[in-house]
């Protein structure tokens, strides 16, 4: 069997098309800077309001990233919330505040990760159930394990590893450098290698993928060790940020659904095969913009639920009004 | 994993057993499931099947077993839904609210919870339908439209209570014959759950759901009014999921944490019932059979004593176990 490239009219306009959830952003920073100049306490167009969007998109952007990569290959995530969480727990219990056990306790979270991917990848290829049981599962088996060992803080991080979150080279902070590479490498991976060619193969038709010589197990389950991965990286910043990990970290910011919703609102087809990473991108901004603006204008905790929902149904409207694309 | 045994073996008599046995479980694996659940649970707790613990245990799966019910009208349309947890909140926490301690209010207050689900789940299919985002989307925005709603118009904590007379359905008997006590719960889940086979086995919507499920385009041609039979899917989810959450406020009363998490409960059980997520498959029965399931494997695990974190795992572990099971034998059946 040869490998197949897509055809290069497709690779052409993937190239040129600036995703549509750009221009969603663009709109949606405009208004968020002109309400919060006219009604908010503060103002929009600050170093540090501009700093703190970025940094507050930190955690979900990250995640994301590989959520994309689960969408598009047709799968999908749930359980990225509770590795989250066991790996927040799991460094700051192994690095007890010695720096000289962080190498350590990275090692240990990302070989976790890796595991869990290997297992999601393989329910779902070898059991052939559901990627939403299947993760939904492996959720609550995690879930499990953690609240038997643990109930609160458990362990700390040294000082030094706290630089991840709270310093930066110059004034850009590490964790949005930190974003932005894992960004640029998911994009470049999805648009330049033959397994991003595959992850669109696999998500736009599984069979015609697995027919046209592609190993599509062997992509799925490089997907979600990816996803699992991105999780663990997330899972890192948290704990670095939080300065100890609890169990209840990663469920508590509903990484899981928040994570979807952002790859969506960016543009992707929850379908699978069409999207970027890139969309993903403005999209995981497009929420923290909001986020900051909310809080700018003192907006309450349930009201900022309330327009959430809509702001991510309204989103994803203005897409999918456009296309032909039968969903259900 | 009997299988090979089972075919080796040509006596008659237990060929014709075996053939029985198979067809059983080629049909619907999880009443096999389940039955083994239940031996397990009365061989921990002796009583089990006493009517009155039985009936008790009926009552408290009431609830999941009616959403496990209404979420198969979508996942069989090919959708899902994710906004049922938070329509229980909003059931637990605006019953509380339209009441007002005034148990004259019940009713009304009843009615016009049905009414808010009727809508809700109208916007949910409108949504889906006719604005083409995916429904896991639509009703994942629902979702935090409605719990944000809620715990706003309620200040974010459960104000009030619920009445008795509100309550009843939920942890009240309708009658005793001969010291079996019959629970309301039972009563309600039997009205809903004979609605919803009617519904899904025997009318034409039934039929249409799974058309439009298994494949929309050739479901339209077909002359099936697509949008319409989605709309109606995601109503008939949202009522369940009110009828749901009045049992579960008698059951529990007002909390914050109301609904949280079910409907990813009911998804589980609808698939553990043999429907495939995506559609064009599945029944109301097998729906129910996995929330009892579930619901056995909970009371099981809880006698056995096992602390609730390690709860979850063995959940977890089964849910994938019985998927596998029932993914491997739909496979089997398909290639017959």
């Amino acid at each position: 069997m040869t490998h197949t490239t897509p055809p290069v009219k497709m690779t052409l306009t993937r190239l040129r098309a600036i995703p549509p959830a750009y221009f969603i952003l663009l709109g949606i920073f405009c208004a968020a800077w002109l309400v919060v100049e006219l009604f908010g306490t503060g103002s929009f167009m600050n170093p540090d309001t501009l700093t703190n969007i970025l940094v507050r998109s930190v955690a979900l952007g990250i995640v994301a990233v590989g959520q994309s990569y689960a969408i598009l290959s047709g799968s999908l995530d749930l359980s990225v919330a509770y590795l989250i969480s066991v790996t927040a727990v799991m460094s700051s219990f192994i690095m007890q505040g010695d720096p000289q056990r962080v190498p350590l306790a990275l090692a240990v979270v990302l070989a976790i990760g890796v595991f869990v991917g290997l297992i999601n990848g393989l329910i779902i290829t070898r059991l052939k159930i559901h990627p939403f049981i299947a993760t939904l599962s492996t959720s609550l088996m995690m879930k499990g394990l953690l609240d038997t060992g643990f109930q609160n803080f458990a362990g700390s991080v040294p000082k030094s590893f706290q630089a991840l979150a709270y310093d930066g080279w110059g004034p850009i902070p590490y964790s949005v450098l930190l974003f932005l590479v894992v960004a640029v490498v998911g994009e470049f991976i999805l648009r330049r290698t033959r397994f991003g060619s595959h992850v669109y193969a696999v998500g736009g038709n599984r069979e015609v993928a697995r027919l046209s010589g592609i190993r599509t197990a062997r992509v799925l389950m490089g997907v979600h060790v990816l996803v699992s991965l991105t999780a663990v990286l997330s899972g890192i910043f948290i704990v670095s940020r939080l300065g100890s990990g609890a169990p209840w970290v990663g469920p508590d910011g509903a990484y899981d659904l928040e994570s979807i919703a952002a790859v969506v609102v960016g543009g992707t087809a929850l379908s699978g095969g069409r999207g970027s990473v890139a969309g993903t991108v403005a999209g995981v901004l497009i929420f923290g913009v909001l986020d900051t603006m909310f809080n700018l204008l003192g907006v309450g905790a349930f009201l900022k639920l309330v327009l959430r929902g809509v702001i991510i149904i309204a989103a994803v409207a203005s897409y999918a009004i456009r296309s032909k694309h039968e969903v259900a | 994993m009997a299988e090979p045994d089972s075919k080796a073996q040509t006596q008659k008599p237990l060929l014709q057993r075996n053939t029985l046995l198979q067809r059983l479980l080629n049909s619907a694996p999880i009443y096999v499931v389940l039955i083994i659940l239940l031996i397990l649970v009365r061989v921990v707790n002796p009583n089990f099947f006493d009517a009155n613990v039985f009936l008790g245990f009926l009552k408290r799966s009431a609830p999941v077993m009616i959403l496990a019910a209404g979420q198969l009208f979508v996942i069989a349309t090919g959708g899902f839904d994710l906004s049922m947890g938070s329509i229980i909140l909003m059931v637990v926490l605006g019953g509380a609210l339209l009441t007002n301690n005034d148990p004259t209010r019940t009713w009304w207050s009843i009615l016009s919870l049905l009414g808010l689900g009727t809508i809700i789940g109208l916007l949910n299919g409108a949504i889906t339908s006719f604005l083409r985002i995916p429904s896991f989307i639509t009703t994942l925005g629902m979702q935090l439209v409605v719990r944000g709603a809620i715990l706003l118009a309620s200040g974010g904590a459960p104000s009030g209570y619920l009445p008795d007379n509100f309550r009843i359905f939920g942890r009240g008997n309708i009658f005793e014959v001969g010291g079996v006590q019959v629970p309301w719960a039972l009563v309600v889940l039997v009205i809903v759950a004979a609605g919803d086979i009617f519904l899904m086995q025997r009318s034409n919507l039934g039929k249409q759901i799974l058309a439009v499920g298994d494949n929309p385009r050739a479901a339209a041609l077909a002359g099936v009014r697509v949008s319409q039979v989605r709309i109606l899917a995601f109503i008939l989810s949202a009522i369940a999921a009110v009828i749901a959450g009045i049992l579960y406020g008698g059951f529990s009363g007002t909390s914050r944490d109301a609904g949280q998490g079910y409907e990813l409960q009911a998804i589980a059980a609808v698939v553990l019932g043999g429907a495939r997520l995506g559609g064009g498959q599945g029944s109301i029965p097998a729906a129910m059979a996995g929330a009892l399931s579930l619901q056995a494997l909970f009371t099981l695990l809880n006698l056995l004593g096992l602390p609730k974190p390690l709860r979850d795992a063995v959940e977890g572990l089964i849910i994938v176990g019985a998927a596998a099971y029932s993914a491997v034998r739909s496979r089997h059946s398909d290639n017959s």
